[in-house]
């Protein structure tokens, strides 16, 4: 065999810039996300249908800080697409690794810091999505009411509080492989939505449930992206939020460095 | 023209790999040049999917040096000089043909043009297709048409031809020795010791973490010239273990419990001196295939 002749030339070969992240690779995901019914009908008609039907309740008119009750609802609602959609994506990269997808990746050169990077962005196009269709349809209902300002305001603090549900979901995901993830999600996220007062305000609960609803995730992040139009945000509740989104990234990381020393 | 072009396809080096207390790899030496195709014979467990995730990158090794092109394994992925195709999995249900190929294609610094790709795997027509419909075969072109974009140097195929029929095996095998004809390295795992005499220009042999025979196809055969004395000997002791390796011609001998195989040149003899030496009963004399070479030298028989 005439090696010298026939060798492949190895010095041309370069290294992707950015670990192998680019646009492509983001359109094929977004796409991904958009063409699941499941994903559409869960994260942005829920969510929107929930909205339309709280928001509208008798009482909606009442004043809450600088806002009424049906804006409250806006955001809490907004939230809970929010929070569903991103803990979707994030399940997904569980289910990736499940099909064997994440270890052909790692025959190319996509970093892995770059595909989680890839994936938080999906989770917070994603998230904003669902943010956007609850305000549209809390907007054509006319009955939500604060400056725009806050509005705004309140969209894009839910928007980053729903980086803490990716990570659970990337958690839940590995501890719960397959598609059995968002069984456990659906339900699950919305327990704790009910738990931190996105459905019903925590005042209405009795003192003891109440005490233990400060101590979940949703409770804080609640608490945060309202605070724009309550002008009211408990210390614990910063706390909260900080704290349960440290505990879902570092569970996340924890059980994804496990598994690579499988891959 | 240059340098670089003499470096081995694959240089491993006193390579051993543990799982916890488990061994799979025991220190495999192991160089390939570029071109070569390259089987990779072993029952399971052997170790070879453990040596080709070192090569891969996929797993780093307990001991000893891997080096892919004269690059680290991870830098060689990193730059597309290696790729590989997996039996199984390893495809999103969700998208289609093309955006596979499209999204794979995203990921590396250069790439042949994705139609060029499709077209050489004969999946344009089907390119539209959620990978989830696809048989089988079709997903199997479309694991090839992904490990080809980049224009690897070095190809590590994982049963490549599981479900193929005979004509397909034969086009998959053409295209394969034209491009190592091209200077593209191949390594390929398989259990078709036939596939492996036939297609390789080197079969090597591993079992228990090992490499056991590393050669030719009738380099392999040469191994298993002479016969196979099988025989149940009751109670055979260390004394009588060694006279049996003393008789002329045995160049193997395998002892479990009471039964006995021998590998000889002399068949005659081994089977004399059993027979009036020993309690031999049950004695049995085949002659060797490239089967039993590969069995003898991996130790799995039974």
């Amino acid at each position: 065999m005439t090696t010298l002749d026939t060798a492949v030339d190895t010095s041309e070969r370069r290294v992707p810039p950015l670990g192998g992240f680019n646009l492509t690779l983001l359109r094929i995901e977004l796409t991904r996300m958009l063409r699941n019914r499941r994903t559409i009908v869960f994260t942005l008609v829920l969510p929107a249908a929930l909205m339309l039907s709280f928001g509208g309740q008798s009482g909606w008119q009442d004043r809450v800080g600088s806002g009424n009750v049906a804006a409250y609802v806006l955001i809490s609602m907004a939230l809970y697409g929010a929070a569903l959609t991103s803990a979707a994506t994030g399940a997904m990269v569980a289910l990736e690794r499940a099909v064997g997808w994440s270890r052909q990746l790692r025959l190319t050169p996509l970093n892995p810091v770059a595909y989680i990077l890839t994936k938080a962005i999906v989770a917070l196009c994603m998230g904003a999505l669902a943010v956007v269709v609850v305000n549209l349809v809390g907007r054509s209902q006319g009955k939500a009411e604060m400056p725009t300002h806050v509005w705004v305001l309140a969209m894009v603090v839910t928007l980053f509080c729903t980086l803490t549900f990716a990570a659970l979901g990337v958690f839940v995901g590995y501890l719960v492989p397959s598609e059995n993830a968002m069984q456990i999600l659906g339900p699950g996220l919305a327990l704790l939505s009910f738990l931190g007062g996105l459905f019903i305000p925590l005042s209405q609960y009795a003192e003891v449930v109440r005490d233990i609803a400060y101590w979940t995730p949703m409770y804080g992040v609640a608490e945060v992206a309202r605070a724009p139009l309550t002008h009211d945000l408990p210390w614990f509740a910063v706390v909260n939020a900080v704290g349960w989104f440290l505990v879902f990234i570092a569970g996340a990381a924890w059980r994804m460095s496990k598994d690579t020393a499988r891959v | 023209m240059l340098s670089g072009m003499s470096v081995p396809a694959v240089r491993l080096e006193g390579v051993t790999k543990s799982f916890g207390r488990v061994e799979a790899v025991r220190g495999v030496d192991l160089e390939l040049n570029q071109g070569e195709v390259v089987a990779f014979l072993g029952p399971n467990g052997a170790g070879k999917t453990t040596t080709i995730d070192m090569i891969l990158g996929l797993s780093q090794p307990t001991g000893g040096a891997a080096e892919v092109l004269g690059h680290k394994p991870r830098e060689a992925v990193a730059r597309g000089l290696v790729s590989a195709v997996m039996q199984t999995g390893g495809l999103l249900k969700d998208l289609t043909v093309r955006e596979t190929v499209e999204y794979t294609a995203s990921l590396f610094a250069h790439t042949k043009p994705v139609d060029a790709v499709l077209a050489d795997a004969g999946i344009t027509g089907i390119s539209g297709r959620k990978v989830g419909k696809c048989s089988g075969g079709e997903q199997q072109r479309l694991r090839f048409a992904m490990a080809l974009l980049p224009d690897p140097a070095l190809l590590l195929l994982d049963e490549p031809t599981t479900g193929m029929d005979v004509e397909g095996r034969r086009n998959f095998w053409s295209a394969i020795r034209t491009d190592a004809e091209r200077g593209r390295t191949v390594l390929f795992a398989t259990h078709y010791l036939e596939e492996a005499d036939q297609y390789a220009d080197r079969i090597v042999l591993i079992s228990r973490g090992r490499i056991v025979a590393d050669g030719s196809g009738s380099e392999i055969r040469a191994l298993a010239a002479g016969r196979t004395v099988r025989a149940t000997v009751e109670g055979i002791d260390a004394d009588t273990e060694a006279r049996l390796r003393s008789v002329g011609g045995v160049d193997q001998l395998d002892v479990r419990g009471d039964r006995v195989v021998v590998h000889t040149k002399d068949s005659d003899a081994v089977a004399r001196f059993l027979l009036t030496e020993t309690a031999a009963r049950d004695v049995e004399i085949t002659s060797k295939n490239l089967e039993d070479a590969f069995l003898s030298l991996t130790g799995d028989e039974s």
